[in-house]
C-alpha cells in the first residue's frame, strides 16, 4: 500500500514508521526515479530488496531528511503580492494600483528616451568592457549622484567630506548604510516614521539595528502629525538614528513643508540625532529635482553629518537595473576616507562590487548637458501626469458626491495616495471592482489613467457608501 | 528658487543649532580598513608606470594581448536586447528563464530534479551574492551549524560566512609539499567533523590553488559525506573555464547528485561568460520535493528583499538570450573552450620556459593544476621581490592568474620567477 511520503514526521498511514526518516513508503513518480537511479548506481537487481537495503541504512542520504525540511513557506510580500494577485485576475476591468512603478496613460511601463539614447551609446561603443567595477562602484556615477542630491555647490562635496558608494538601488543603499551604522555607530536604534515603506523595518533589522517608530501620519487630517513627530524625536535618546523620507513619503504622500523641515532640522541637530534620508523620488514628486532635494540639502549644508540613500528606480525608470547610491556626509575629508574604506568591508562579503549597466546609463545621462536637460523634461512630464491624475480623481469623487473630505488626494505628493480606506473597503474594491492595492489603502497614482479614473471613483464611492 | 536658497542659508547660518560648531564627527573612531588583498593588487598595478609591468593578480580573463574580452555571443545578445527591454522589476527570485537555463548547466540538461521541480533557485548577485544568500539562509534555518571551509580558499569566503554570523572551521585541502591535494588530510577532516556538518566545496578549478580532486577522489568524498550525513555546498565559479567542457567541469556535482545528496550550489557567469561587472549568478538548493523547494525559495526571497529587493536585469537577460538560442549557445561553448585552451597553453608555456631556464625546482604543478589560477609555491618574500624588482603583480600567497599570462610576457615572467627562486 503506497501513500504520500511526507516530511513532517508523525505516524504514517502507510506503515508503522513514526518518523519520516524511517518511513520507506514512497509513492510519487519522482521518488521512484530517485530510487531507481540509486538502484542502478548500487548495482542491485531486485528493487524491492534495494528499497529495503537503502531504507534500512541509517546513513543513506536518499532517505534522510533534508537539512532544511523544517523550513516553512514564507508569506507573500504584501506589496509585490498585490501584483501576483492582479495577474491571476481574468477580469477585463482590473486595475493594478499596487506596486509603485510608473505607467503611461496607456497603462504601459515607460522607458525614458534619454535612457534609450544612453543605452544605444553604450552598446555602440566597441571599447566598452564588462570588467568588475571597484567595490564602491563607478566613480563618475558616484560623483554625479552626490551632486544631484546634495547640490553641486554643496560645501561638503567641495571639501571632500562626502563619501559616496554605488548601491543596489534604494534598498541596497539603505542596507549598506544600516550595516555600517550597526558596526561603527554608537547608537543602535533607528527611528522610522509611522507608517513607512514595508521593507524599511526588515532592512534595518537585518542590518543589525533595532527599530523604533515616530509618529508621522495623522489619520484624522490625512496629513502630517507634526506635533507627534516633534514630541517623539524630541524624546529619542541623544544620537539615535532617524530615517527621513526626503520627499513624496511612501506610503502616505504627506511631506513636511519647508518651514517644518527647518524646524525638524533644528530639533535633530539640537539632540544630536543622526539623519538618514531615503531619497527614492527626487524630481518625481514636484517635477523639480532641486525642489525635491531641499530637505536633504538643508541638512547637508549645515556642517553636520548625515546619510542619504538614493534610488534611480523611479526618476530614471531604471527599476530592474538596481541603480542607487549611498552618500555619507562627514565632518572631515579624512573621516570620509576612512568611512569609505569601512563601507567596502560591508559590500565585499555581500556582492563584491555593484552591477555596471544601470550605473553606466545614469552616468551617461547626468554628465551630458543635452541628455540631462531632456531628462528633466521627461521627469516633469511623469510628475505632471501624476498630479493630473490626482486632480481628476478628486474631481470625479466630488462629482459623485462621495461622502468625506477627499482634498488629501490633491494635497499629498508623489506616486502614492493614502486614501484613508480601511482594509474591509479595500477588500470590497478588489472583489467587486477588481481594483488591486495594498490593504493599507495606498494607491499608486502612476497606475491610473484618464480612462480608468471613473472606474476607481465608482469603486471608492461604493466602498465608502456601502461600508462607510 | 535662488531667493529661497539664500533665505534658507541665512536661516541656517544664524541658527543656534548650526552644526559647524559641533565638536567631533560621529566617525572619529572609525579605523581605516585594510585594503582588499586581491583587488588591492590591481590598484597597485595600475599605479605602476613601468612598461614591463605584468598583472597576474585578479582573476579576470585576458586575451593573448593582455586585453579584457567581451565574448561575441554576449555582444550579439546585447545588440538584440538594446532598445527592446522594458526595465521593470524582476521578481525577487530573479529572471525565471535565466534561472532555468542556469540549473540545466549545473544539474544536467535533462535533470529529473528540474523536471520534478525539486530545486529551490534564485538569481543572485554573481557567485558572491549566491554564497552570501546561502550563508544567511544557513544562519536563519540551521542556526547551530558551522561551515567547514578549505585551506586555502578564496579570501572572501571567510568574510561572507563571518558577516552572515555562521561560525567557521577549516579542513585540510592543499598539500604544500606536493603542491597538490592533501587527500588524506581532507578525508580525515571529513570523518572527524560532527555528523551533519556543512562543507564548502569548490566544484572545479579550486581558487586559489587550481588543485582539484580526481573523479575517483570525488566519489570517495561523496561516499564519506553520505556516511557522515554532511551537507555539501558547491561554489562553482568556473564551469566550462576549467577543462573547456561545462559538462566535465560539473562532474563533482553530478557525482554528489547521483549519490543522493541534497546539495546547494552557487553559480557565477562572471568568468565563463565574461560578465564580471554585470553580477549574474544563481543560488540553488536541492530539496526533497516540490513543496519543500517552494518553501525554501520563498525564504531565500525573504533574505533577498531586505538586501536588494530584486536582482539586476540586464546581465540576466544577456544570459537567457545566449543560453536560450541554440546558435548563440554553441558560440558560447566554443568561446569558453577557447578561453580554457589559451590558459592551458600558457600553463604549458610557463612550465616549459622555467624548465628550459634550468630551474632546480619542479614546476609540474603548473600543468597539473587547473583553471584560472596557479598556486606557484612562491613565498610572500619572493612575491614582493617579483613586484619590486620585476613589476610583476600577484597576490602574496603566490597565486598567479594564468589569464594574465600571454605569449608576449610568459618569457619575462618565467625569467623573473627563475631569478627569485633559483637559489631557493
Amino acid at each position: 500500500m503506497r501513500t504520500q511520503f511526507t516530511a513532517s514526521g508523525g505516524a504514517h498511514s502507510c506503515c508503522s514508521a513514526v518518523s519520516s526518516s524511517s518511513c520507506c513508503c514512497i509513492s510519487t513518480a519522482a521518488a521512484d526515479r530517485r530510487l531507481n537511479a540509486l538502484v542502478r548506481h548500487l548495482g542491485i537487481e531486485d528493487s524491492k530488496s534495494a528499497m529495503a537495503d537503502i531504507s534500512a541504512n541509517p546513513t543513506s542520504a536518499s532517505n534522510g531528511d533534508s537539512v532544511f525540511a523544517h523550513v516553512v513557506r514564507a508569506p507573500e510580500d504584501p506589496i509585490l503580492g498585490v501584483t501576483v494577485a492582479y495577474n491571476k485576475d481574468p477580469s477585463p476591468n482590473k486595475l493594478n494600483l499596487g506596486v509603485g512603478a510608473y505607467r503611461t496613460e496607456e497603462g504601459k511601463p515607460l522607458v525614458l528616451n534619454v535612457v534609450r539614447q544612453a543605452e544605444q551609446q553604450l552598446v555602440n561603443d566597441p571599447s566598452r568592457v564588462k570588467e568588475y567595477l571597484p567595490i564602491v562602484g563607478l566613480a563618475e556615477f558616484n560623483k554625479l549622484s552626490a551632486k544631484l542630491i546634495l547640490g553641486s555647490d554643496n560645501p561638503a562635496i567641495q571639501e571632500n567630506r562626502v563619501t559616496t558608494v554605488q548601491g543596489l538601488s534604494g534598498t541596497g543603499s539603505l542596507r549598506v548604510g544600516g550595516e555600517f551604522l550597526a558596526r561603527h555607530y554608537h547608537e543602535r536604534t533607528i527611528y522610522i516614521p509611522q507608517p513607512t515603506w514595508g521593507n524599511h523595518p526588515k532592512v534595518f533589522t537585518l542590518s543589525g539595528l533595532s527599530v523604533k517608530t515616530y509618529r508621522y501620519y495623522d489619520p484624522a487630517t490625512r496629513g502630517l502629525n507634526f506635533q507627534g513627530l516633534l514630541e517623539d524625536l524630541g524624546s529619542a535618546p541623544s544620537g539615535a538614528i532617524v530615517l527621513l523620507h526626503a520627499c513624496a513619503h511612501n506610503p502616505t504622500g504627506v511631506d513636511p513643508t519647508l518651514e517644518q523641515w527647518e524646524h525638524i532640522r533644528k530639533l535633530v541637530r539640537s539632540k544630536a540625532l543622526l539623519p538618514f534620508f531615503d531619497s527614492a523620488y527626487q524630481g518625481f514628486a514636484s517635477g523639480s529635482l532641486d525642489a525635491d532635494a531641499q530637505s536633504v540639502r538643508i541638512f547637508a549644508a549645515d556642517g553636520g553629518e548625515c546619510l542619504v540613500a538614493q534610488s534611480y528606480a523611479k526618476n530614471m525608470g531604471l527599476y530592474g537595473e538596481r541603480v542607487g547610491a549611498l552618500s555619507i556626509v562627514c565632518k572631515t575629508a579624512d573621516v570620509a576616507s576612512r568611512v569609505e574604506s569601512q563601507l567596502k568591508l560591508v559590500i565585499r562579503p555581500m556582492y563584491s562590487n555593484p552591477p555596471i549597466h544601470g550605473a553606466s546609463i545614469v552616468a551617461t545621462i547626468l554628465k551630458d548637458r543635452n541628455l540631462y536637460n531632456e531628462w528633466t523634461i521627461e521627469l516633469k512630464a511623469m510628475a505632471d501626469r501624476i498630479i493630473s491624475m490626482r486632480q481628476q480623481l478628486f474631481d470625479a469623487l466630488k462629482t459623485r458626491g462621495t461622502p468625506g473630505d477627499w482634498s488629501h488626494i490633491i494635497k499629498q505628493i508623489g506616486m502614492f495616495t493614502f486614501t484613508g480606506l480601511n482594509s474591509d473597503q479595500v477588500a470590497f474594491m478588489t472583489k467587486e471592482y477588481h481594483i488591486y492595492m495594498t490593504s493599507d489603502g495606498r494607491i499608486s497614482m502612476a497606475g491610473l489613467s484618464s480612462r480608468t479614473v471613473p472606474h476607481l471613483a465608482d469603486a471608492i464611492h461604493a466602498a465608502v457608501t456601502r461600508l462607510g | 528658487m535662488a531667493f529661497r536658497s539664500a533665505m534658507l542659508s541665512k536661516v541656517v547660518s544664524r541658527s543656534s543649532v548650526s552644526c559647524s560648531r559641533c565638536m567631533s564627527s560621529w566617525w572619529g573612531s572609525v579605523e581605516p580598513a585594510p585594503k582588499d588583498p586581491i583587488l588591492g593588487v590591481t590598484e597597485a598595478f595600475l599605479a605602476d608606470p613601468s612598461p614591463d609591468k605584468v598583472n597576474v593578480g585578479v582573476g579576470a580573463y585576458r586575451d593573448d594581448n593582455g586585453k579584457p574580452v567581451v565574448l561575441e555571443c554576449v555582444r550579439e545578445a546585447e545588440r538584440r536586447i538594446a532598445g527592446s527591454l522594458n526595465m521593470e522589476y524582476l521578481p525577487m527570485g530573479g529572471s525565471i528563464k535565466m534561472v532555468e537555463e542556469t540549473l540545466k548547466l549545473a544539474y544536467g540538461e535533462n535533470s529529473d530534479f528540474i523536471k520534478d521541480k525539486r530545486i529551490a533557485a534564485v538569481q543572485s548577485l554573481s557567485g558572491t551574492g549566491a554564497c552570501r544568500l546561502f550563508a544567511d539562509f544557513q544562519k536563519r534555518f540551521r542556526p547551530d551549524s558551522q561551515i567547514y571551509i578549505p585551506v586555502p580558499t578564496w579570501a572572501n569566503h571567510h568574510n561572507i560566512w563571518r558577516d552572515a554570523q555562521v561560525p567557521q572551521r577549516t579542513f585540510h585541502y592543499y598539500h604544500p609539499e606536493s603542491r597538490g591535494l592533501d587527500f588524506a588530510g581532507l578525508m580525515d577532516d571529513i570523518k572527524n567533523a560532527p555528523n551533519g556538518s556543512f562543507f564548502l566545496l569548490h566544484a572545479c578549478a579550486h581558487n586559489p590553488t587550481g588543485v582539484d580532486p580526481s573523479e575517483e577522489q570525488w566519489r570517495e568524498i561523496s561516499y564519506q559525506f553520505k556516511v557522515k550525513g554532511h551537507f555539501a555546498f558547491f561554489d562553482m565559479a568556473y564551469q566550462g573555464f576549467a577543462s573547456g567542457d561545462p559538462e566535465r567541469d560539473a562532474k563533482s556535482i553530478r557525482i554528489f547528485l547521483e549519490d543522493g545528496h541534497h546539495i546547494g550550489i552557487a553559480q557565477s557567469y562572471a568568468k565563463n561568460m565574461g560578465l564580471y561587472g554585470q553580477r549574474v549568478g544563481c543560488l540553488s538548493v536541492l530539496c526533497e520535493d516540490e513543496k519543500q523547494a517552494i518553501a525554501v525559495k520563498s525564504q531565500l526571497q525573504q533574505l533577498a528583499r531586505p538586501m536588494y529587493s530584486n536582482p539586476p536585469l540586464h546581465g540576466a537577460v544577456i544570459v537567457s538570450t545566449v543560453l536560450g538560442d541554440p546558435e548563440l549557445k554553441n558560440l558560447w561553448l566554443k568561446e569558453v573552450k577557447g578561453m580554457a585552451d589559451r590558459i592551458i597553453g600558457m600553463r604549458t608555456a610557463l612550465r616549459e620556459n622555467l624548465e628550459k631556464l634550468g630551474s632546480p625546482i619542479s614546476w609540474e604543478h603548473i600543468t597539473n593544476q587547473i583553471g584560472m589560477f596557479c598556486y606557484s609555491g612562491l613565498t610572500p618574500e619572493q612575491v614582493d621581490q617579483l613586484t619590486n624588482e620585476f613589476h610583476i603583480y600577484m597576490t602574496r600567497n603566490g597565486r598567479i592568474s594564468m589569464a594574465g599570462v600571454t605569449t608576449g610576457n610568459v618569457g619575462y615572467l618565467a625569467n623573473a620567477i627563475h631569478e627569485v627562486t633559483k637559489s631557493a
